[in-house]
């Protein structure tokens, strides 16, 4: 089969399906049950770390639950 | 540790060495003119650079410990002058071509092929959006990812070297224009040189963000992150396929595109789509993510919405391109695809400039006393219309009147002009006082001044395009009862006149604005008093 084909044929069958699945899973990964709350965490960042990063604690690894 | 920064500065010297005298070698076999200017500027930074790192050789350095407790804002107090430096330089250019369209007697005699309209326009664009626009998208994406990562930048001194490559880019690719080194391709006109060096600086500025987000000390990654990421790795794959070109000669700026006829046509335009998707869309979107919250010191209105906002966005402006391309040699289904993808786009920009609205609900009284989230939310209003323009224009019956004419001029400005610059400067009227550490700004009356005559420029500008627009794409249509077409090109010029020279003025508002904003800015810095909270905190000298 000629590249062209073989791609275009790719593009509009399986690749589109992941696509439209994938996006369609993003929404609903969105509005899981509990995620308005981690949400809530979430869209308080900016307001939490304004002059300075967090303190490290430990080895780098463990920081990231180092606000819990 | 110390062996090891000598050996690197010695790399360094062979490096930079090299790289002068491979310059010198250019300068003396320059086959034109942009290359051999060019070849005299990298001769002059990398031998200035290679002696200021041999001064530095075997120099005793003072100690860094304890910086990683500290961000890394110095590098953005710089983006933050370059922003505003290059604004007012790409909005001076944009004002002096629009009346040199006005009156041809600006494309003086004597500056002729250096300085008339066709060498000016891509210096103006360029000027505006990768040197003013792409300052503010480093200067601000370095702010924000160390804030959201609560971390300090990854890399350390890399960060200079993508602020200072990315400025010897800006100044390769303007005297390029200048002097006639163009591929002439509408927004990516650098030559191939130019390209080979952007590509070296946004690795390393692609590095630098990405390094931030990985050591990050929160456990989410805040979306303004996502869009400027998607931002940074969208540009970096345009621009790598869209300037696929092959050298005449190392010695000259004259390049070959490895594309054909149309695919090369369908390339340009998916990357020049995209460009405003991601460059000017998406990038511009983190800023917002960021900055109106902040300013209106509440969350973003709704979290679910901003991705489900982020993955539609990406996912559909990918496909925009065609819609460039109506009426032309490409084939119907593609700008047909173009089209619709165009339109369907509608949803999720509307749905950002929602979340960004409504992220002020029950603090609209701020839109009365604070000013600068006045420039923020009218930023997004700009954003929702042009947004709301862009698609109905795609439709092919519309772009049949609209295309080539000075709507789409009319367009592009409202957008650019109205949204990124808007936000923009929101976004420099709180960085600025947040990196100098003051109080406040020097003065909001002069906020307000910038805000009304920005706004009132704009709109002289838009509605003047509107008209010119519409009314040359109707009498280019227009066909006598023989069917004979009623109008020369000419005949358009001469009636366009007027509302040339109302957008001019719209230009010089909007300038007269910015100025006020640099006089501002500078006076924040220099008189405005200093936070008292920041005070007890020792300000790191870095």
């Amino acid at each position: 089969m000629e590249l062209y084909t073989l791609l275009r044929q790719f593009a509009d069958s399986w690749m589109l399906l992941f696509l439209f699945t994938f996006f369609i899973g993003v929404i609903v990964w969105a509005f899981r049950p509990g995620s308005t709350k981690a949400y809530q965490d979430t869209a308080n960042i900016p307001f939490r770390h304004d002059d300075a990063p967090a303190p490290s604690q430990g080895q780098p690894a463990a920081n990231k639950e180092a606000r819990a | 540790m110390a062996k090891g920064r000598k050996m690197s500065n010695y790399i360094k010297l062979i490096a930079l060495g090299l790289v002068t005298l491979f310059a010198m070698i250019g300068t003396n076999y320059a086959r034109d003119l942009a290359y051999q200017v060019h070849a005299i500027i990298v001769m002059i930074v990398a031998g200035g650079l290679f002696l200021y790192t041999l001064r530095g050789t075997d120099e005793p350095k003072r100690a860094v410990a304890g910086v990683e407790n500290e961000y890394f804002d110095s590098v953005i107090r710089a983006g933050a002058i370059a922003t505003a430096f290059w604004g007012v330089v790409g909005f001076l250019a944009g004002t002096f071509i629009a009346f040199q369209l006005a009156f041809p007697v600006l494309n003086f005699e004597w500056a002729e092929g250096f300085a008339n309209f066709g060498r000016l326009r891509p210096l103006h664009t360029s000027a505006v959006i990768f040197a003013f626009g792409g300052n503010a998208l480093i200067a601000t994406s370095f702010y924000v990812v160390q804030r959201t990562s609560a971390a300090r930048l990854w890399g350390g001194n890399l960060a200079w070297f993508v602020f200072w490559g990315y400025q010897l880019f800006i100044v390769l690719a303007a005297t390029g224009y200048l002097l006639g080194g163009t591929q002439s391709k509408e927004y990516a006109e650098p030559e191939w040189y130019v390209d080979l060096w952007l590509t070296i600086v946004w690795v390393a500025y692609l590095a630098i963000f990405l390094g931030t987000i990985i050591k990050r000390k929160e456990p989410h990654i805040y979306v303004a992150n996502w869009f400027y990421l998607s931002f940074i790795v969208t540009v970096a794959m345009l621009h790598l396929i869209n300037n696929m070109t092959i050298p005449v000669s190392i010695w000259g700026s004259k390049s070959v595109i490895v594309w054909p006829g149309v695919q090369d046509a369908m390339i340009q335009w998916w990357y020049g789509h995209n460009a405003v998707g991601f460059f000017l869309t998406a990038g511009f979107l983190g800023m917002m993510y960021y900055f109106i919250p902040k300013q209106a010191e509440r969350p973003v209105f709704s979290y679910k919405l901003s991705i489900i906002h982020f993955w539609a966005l990406i996912f559909l402006y990918i496909w925009a391109g065609p819609h460039h391309l109506h009426y032309t040699a490409l084939p119907d289904w593609a700008s047909t695809l173009g089209m619709v993808m165009s339109v369907i786009l509608w949803m999720p920009s509307w749905g950002g400039m929602i979340n960004g609205l409504m992220t002020l609900s029950g603090a609209w009284d701020k839109l009365r006393t604070d000013p600068v989230i006045r420039m923020m939310v009218i930023s997004l209003g700009f954003y929702g219309m042009s947004t709301f323009e862009g698609p109905m224009m795609s439709i092919r019956a519309v772009n049949s009147l609209s295309h080539y004419t000075d709507w789409t001029i009319g367009h592009v400005h409202s957008g650019a002009l109205g949204w990124n610059g808007m936000i923009t400067f929101g976004a420099l009227y709180y960085l600025v006082p947040a990196l100098w550490k003051r109080e406040s700004l020097y003065s909001l009356r002069l906020v307000s001044w910038h805000f009304w005559l920005a706004t009132l420029g704009i709109i002289l500008y838009a509605a003047s395009m509107w008209v010119t627009g519409i009314m040359e794409g109707l009498m280019w249509r227009e066909v006598d009862a023989n069917g004979f077409l009623v109008n020369s090109f000419a005949d358009t010029v001469a009636a366009k006149f007027p509302m040339y020279v109302v957008r001019g003025l719209g230009g010089v508002m909007f300038l007269a604005g910015s100025i006020i904003m640099c006089y501002n800015l500078w006076m924040t810095v220099r008189k405005a008093p200093a936070k008292e909270a920041s005070l007890s905190v020792p300000v790191p000298a870095e």
